[in-house]
């Protein structure tokens, strides 16, 4: 249902479901492999029925969340692409967090900040897979120095992650307009002049637009 | 109240200080292998007080039987044939935790109370809280903890904890028919050390020595070896042990650092917010787009 017909498509109900997939899975493996990193979150164990069962289903969650990202990253990368104006976006970008978004460079569908953000996390996401792998008991067993080695990468890797998808979902909630694309996989006309203007052009057919 | 033997001084994943009144006295096992036969004895002991029957393997053509350590072989004999100066010597040495001062495996160790050290220095695993991760693996300098393959709860040596609070010496010590093991007071065990090593010394063992390593602070199971200066060839007992640094940094800088980035991150977000207010499409883009879509 379409709440006005000049809306925009920005998300088709497959990229939609898989970011809601990728999205669900980080955020399980996320609490269950805090829970183990630090005391303080030992009580989100509780969430995951005990202690035991947070470190079984952890790296089920953490693989669901790799595989799942891998396969939107194949979707998404060529948007992801960064070109010289995403550069200059991203020198500009205090403007933007200050509020003042009106002399920012065009945007194409995906601003600077935006792919910057895809690129370090599929290189995140690959660095978990590989470091979750070699510390998986239950399963695998490693040479302990690669152990050793990939229990520090993968709870620094998972702590910037982690805050990268906080930055990410702040962002979400920052810019109004921004969270029906992910619900009904449109948004209105207005967000995406203001926001992504070369998109928007190359989606109304308004002018020079750009994919982009 | 605990036993004042069982008093706990620290507790894996507890950032809060133990209760810490009373005093205990450090206890140590001394391990003289100068004087071990390899008979085993202490071996078979270890099963039978700890009720441990490991399934019947097979025989690898030496005498180390079982192969390696196990979540139901606590303690091992290890025998290394040495050809040192043209004469054979039959190193044999009772592998099992060593009880470190400072524990790497509780250091790891994510589940509150699954790893203690009492105040008389015995570390214990308590199982009923073990979560099966083998991260005590991952820290242990000694490569002593092993993952049950049947409830995935990580077993090692308890130094018979349960024996030593009411005043026993471990099962292995009660065992040994030449007296190659010895239990009792931390000091007690350095001073009788001391004079085995002047024995051992006036045989033509220059290099006797009592291995203690200070990297994990000292141990509550200490070796007299003969060639203190050769660690290594008893069955590769480290040199010089010490918690590895990347378990420093994953179980020290990283936490901090971490939970101070995530709490950041969560202020900064939120007092952008309230400072910054939503960025919404402003009323002129409306108008504009209003103009663009009708003509
Ligand atoms: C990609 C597949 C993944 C695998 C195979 C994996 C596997 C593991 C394993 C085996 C552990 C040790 C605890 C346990 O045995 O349960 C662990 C810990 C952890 N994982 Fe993952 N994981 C994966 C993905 C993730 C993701 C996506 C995140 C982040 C949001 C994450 C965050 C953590 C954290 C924070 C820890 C605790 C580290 C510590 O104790 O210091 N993992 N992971
Ligand atoms: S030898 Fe290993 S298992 Fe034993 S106390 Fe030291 S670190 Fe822990
Ligand atoms: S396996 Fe058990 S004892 Fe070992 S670190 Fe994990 S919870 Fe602690």
């Amino acid at each position: 249902m379409r709440r006005d017909p000049n809306d925009l498509d920005r998300y088709t109900a497959s990229e939609r479901v898989i970011h809601w997939v990728v999205g669900i899975s980080f955020i399980l493996a996320g609490l269950s492999g805090l829970a183990l990193f630090h005391p303080a979150f030992w009580p989100f164990t509780m969430l995951f029925g005990s202690s035991i069962w947070t470190r079984i289903l952890h790296p089920y969650f953490g693989l669901l969340m790799g595989v799942a990202f891998l396969v939107m990253a194949v979707w998404f990368w060529r948007l992801n692409r960064m070109n010289r104006v995403d550069w200059e976006w991203l020198r500009r970008v205090g403007e933007m967090v200050n509020g003042n978004d009106e002399h920012m460079p065009e945007q194409g569908k995906y601003n600077g900040g935006q792919k910057l953000l895809f690129w370090l996390l599929l290189f995140g996401t690959i660095l978990l897979l590989f470091s979750g792998v070699v510390i998986w008991r239950a399963w695998f067993h490693f040479d302990i120095n690669q152990v050793r080695l990939a229990s520090v990468v993968h709870a620094a890797v998972a702590a910037v992650m982690i805050g990268l998808i906080m930055v990410h979902i702040y962002a979400s909630i920052w810019v109004k307009g921004t969270i029906r694309a992910m619900w009904y996989g449109t948004v209105t006309r207005a967000w995406a002049r203001q926001h992504h203007r070369a998109w928007y052009r190359y989606m109304t057919g308004l002018g020079n637009g750009q994919s982009r | 109240m605990a036993w004042q033997s069982l008093d706990i001084q620290r507790r894996s994943a507890t950032t809060t200080p133990a209760p810490g009144a009373r005093q205990a006295t450090e206890v140590a096992k001394l391990i003289d292998i100068s004087q071990c036969i390899g008979c085993k004895a202490c071996q078979v002991a270890c099963m039978e007080w700890n009720d441990l029957r490991g399934e019947v393997g097979h025989c690898a053509g030496v005498y180390d039987n079982p192969g390696d350590l196990d979540s139901q072989t606590w303690t091992l004999m290890r025998y290394t044939e040495l050809e040192n100066n043209g004469r054979l010597e039959w190193l044999i040495r009772k592998d099992g935790c060593m009880h470190c001062q400072d524990p790497g495996c509780l250091k790891a160790c994510p589940a509150p109370g699954a790893i203690v050290q009492y105040a008389n220095g015995i570390v214990d695993f308590h199982q009923e809280n073990c979560i099966g991760c083998g991260y005590c693996i991952t820290g242990c300098p000694f490569n002593i903890p092993r993952l049950s393959e049947k409830d995935h709860k990580a077993y090692k040596c308890s130094l018979c904890s349960d024996r030593v609070a009411v005043g026993q010496s471990p099962a292995c010590v009660k065992t040994c028919p030449t007296g190659a093991l010895h239990f009792g007071s931390k000091e007690a065990m350095k001073d009788h050390a001391e004079h085995r090593i002047a024995d051992l010394k006036s045989r033509g063992f220059s290099n006797a020595g009592l291995y203690d390593p200070p990297g994990v602070s000292g141990t509550h199971v200490m070796y007299v070896l003969q060639h203190a200066d050769h660690p290594e060839w008893y069955s590769g007992l480290p040199r010089d042990p010490k918690i590895s640094p990347w378990v420093g940094i994953w179980k020290g800088l990283a936490k901090p650092l971490a939970i101070g980035a995530m709490a950041a991150i969560t202020l900064a977000s939120l007092f952008h917010y309230i400072i910054k207010g939503p960025n919404e499409v402003s009323k002129e883009t409306e108008k504009e787009v209003e103009n663009e879509t009708r003509s």
